[in-house]
């Protein structure tokens, strides 16, 4: 427990605990706000759509917020000090080598999948999701105002990612990731020579294939079915719907492979977890 | 006596010193409202006036003004620490050591830029989250929101190539594990998928971040330099186009 402790109140993980407890004061006050849209079909500020003069007050509340922020960063300098620790030496690698905390959602997907999906194919699909989210959204409504009826699948989907995806997997990294990363819970003590036996195997070794021809096969289609089956089925029941026809193939396809992307690491985690699979597609050039 | 004072102070506002400086009044008109934002430098990328909803905190949560404060913080006390600071293996430690022990106040400065540092990747992130929530990305902001998604990394690398210049243990490892998964990188990464044959460790992606096959002084200068100088130029540049499409996107969006 005492590690514990000192883990939470190092100083470079103090951003963590902030964000532990401003991301529920936030997601309250925007869940107020759009349960009152929803509850009276009327944005929460639409009686608010007056202009004002910029100066005095927007200029006013900026320079109280300024004053307040520089407060809280003056105190928090006063009180913590930035670490320091010994110098520098490539040949003494502390036991765990942990990224800087805003990278520790990608680090803890390392568990999951080979460093080049988990390090550099998912952090690029994350930038390209993020940036085609206004193309592929096409609702119009929910703009400029807290709702949740309006918009519930967006919603969900980011919501999802941004808070377990990225906060929590960041938090389960900083905190309870020990030595050799290793899971360890906060009143466990960090043994450094815990040997975790692994016994992972891949999914096609469940099924009975013991042929790596026949297992690259089946992994191309276990990988290709996940992607193509929902989408495809769904499109085929639902092609009618004035929403498809609005959406358009191209952004179906974009949409449906972005989702089942990010929806790919929770169930890795499970398979993971629950089956101790290491991996679905095991192939002479790559590994997923 | 208030007479004289009063003489006095008009005096110094008409004066050609003060006229050359400050163009508009003090009175109270909506005419001088908007003058002040127009003819200040500091303020001419507000609107004269905006929506009353866009005042409210619990619709923007200020979390794009306090990243912008953030910046300032960094970059203010980011100049004074290169006073006192050297990007060469033989001094940064002992650099930094002595800001912390012999500069006075020097350990407040290092203190503020970290946090301010910190500070701003958090409340980018919420900022990001609020901009999503209130569903502002959509027509005609779309462009601005791709705009703030880049500014969203240069904020994790201003923030990263920053964690290496303390040159001790904790920077060392954090920003070899950070760039270790650059060699996994397909095709460009001599471990990554689909490597052609001449892809090796000393001429992959990997070796072009750290300018080396291992972090080593090269890449503390390399760091240095995108640091201090070409990263926050980018950012500035980048920031500046932020606050201008929201400008030009009608302001900050709002019901209707
Ligand atoms: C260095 C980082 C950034 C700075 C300094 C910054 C600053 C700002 C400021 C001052 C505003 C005015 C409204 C407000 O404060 O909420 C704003 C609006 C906006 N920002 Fe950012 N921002 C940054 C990053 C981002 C990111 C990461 C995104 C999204 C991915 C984003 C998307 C937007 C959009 C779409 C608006 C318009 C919001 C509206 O009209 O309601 N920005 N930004």
């Amino acid at each position: 427990m005492e590690h514990f402790i000192a883990l939470v109140t190092k100083p470079d993980n103090v951003p963590i605990v902030a964000i532990l407890f401003l991301i529920p004061y936030f997601i309250w006050l925007s869940y107020r706000q759009a349960r009152q849209t929803d509850k009276t079909g009327v944005p929460s500020d639409a009686a608010l759509n007056d202009k004002v003069y910029v100066w005095p007050y927007l200029c006013r509340n900026e320079f109280i917020c300024a004053i307040i922020v520089m407060l809280v960063l003056g105190v928090w300098s006063i009180m913590i000090d930035a670490p320091l620790e010994e110098p520098s030496d490539p040949t003494k690698t502390p036991n765990p080598s942990k990224a800087p905390w805003y990278f520790l959602a990608l680090q803890e997907m390392l568990v999951y999948f080979d460093p080049w999906i988990a390090g550099v194919v998912l952090p690029g699909l994350i930038i390209a999701g993020l940036i085609a989210i206004p193309y592929i959204d096409i609702n119009p409504k929910g703009k400029g105002y807290y709702t949740i009826k309006e918009r519930p699948f967006a919603l969900a989907v980011f919501s999802f990612g941004f808070i377990v995806l990225w906060i929590v997997l960041m938090v389960v990294g900083t905190f309870l990731r020990g030595p050799g990363w290793n899971f360890f819970a906060p009143w466990e003590a960090w043994d450094p020579h815990l040997v975790v036996p692994l016994t992972n195997v891949n999914l096609s070794y469940l099924f009975g294939i013991r042929e790596a021809d026949t297992a690259n096969f089946f992994g191309f289609v276990v990988v290709a079915g996940y992607f193509a089956i929902g989408p495809v089925f769904y499109l085929w029941k639902r092609k009618s719907s004035q929403f498809l026809q609005e959406l358009g193939l191209v952004r179906y396809i974009v949409v449906s492979f972005l989702f089942l992307t990010m929806l790919a690491l929770p169930i890795k985690m499970v398979l993971r977890v629950v089956l101790n699979v290491k991996y679905i597609w095991v192939s002479p050039w790559f590994n997923i | 006596m208030n007479e004289e004072r009063k003489g006095l102070k008009e005096k110094i506002t008409n004066s050609d010193i003060w006229r050359s400086m400050f163009r508009h009044g003090y009175e109270n008109t909506g005419r001088r409202y908007t003058l002040q934002v127009l003819q200040n430098v500091w303020l001419h990328l507000h609107p004269p006036r905006i929506s009353r909803h866009a005042l409210n905190f619990r619709f923007t949560w200020c979390m794009g003004g306090i990243t912008f404060l953030m910046f300032l913080v960094t970059a203010v006390t980011g100049v004074l620490l290169m006073f006192y600071y050297r990007p060469t293996a033989e001094y940064a430690f002992h650099d930094v050591q002595y800001l912390e022990f012999d500069i006075p106040f020097g350990m407040l400065l290092r203190n503020m830029h970290r946090w301010a540092a910190h500070g701003m990747v958090i409340s980018v992130m919420l900022h990001m989250f609020r901009v999503f929530l209130t569903g502002s990305y959509k027509k005609p902001r779309e462009f601005n929101w791709a705009v703030g998604v880049i500014l969203l990394l240069v904020t994790f690398f201003l923030s990263f190539t920053g964690y290496l210049l303390p040159w001790d243990q904790l920077a060392f490892w954090a920003v070899t594990v950070g760039t270790n998964m650059a060699r996994a990188t397909p095709v460009l990464g001599h471990e990554g998928p689909f490597a052609p044959q001449d892809i090796t460790q000393s001429n992959d992606v990997r070796f072009a971040l750290l300018a080396g096959t291992i972090v080593g002084p090269s890449t503390l200068l390399r760091f240095y330099i995108l640091h201090c100088v070409a990263v926050p130029l980018l950012a500035s540049v980048l920031m500046a186009l932020h606050f201008w499409r929201v400008r030009k996107d009608g302001g900050i969006s709002g019901p209707l």
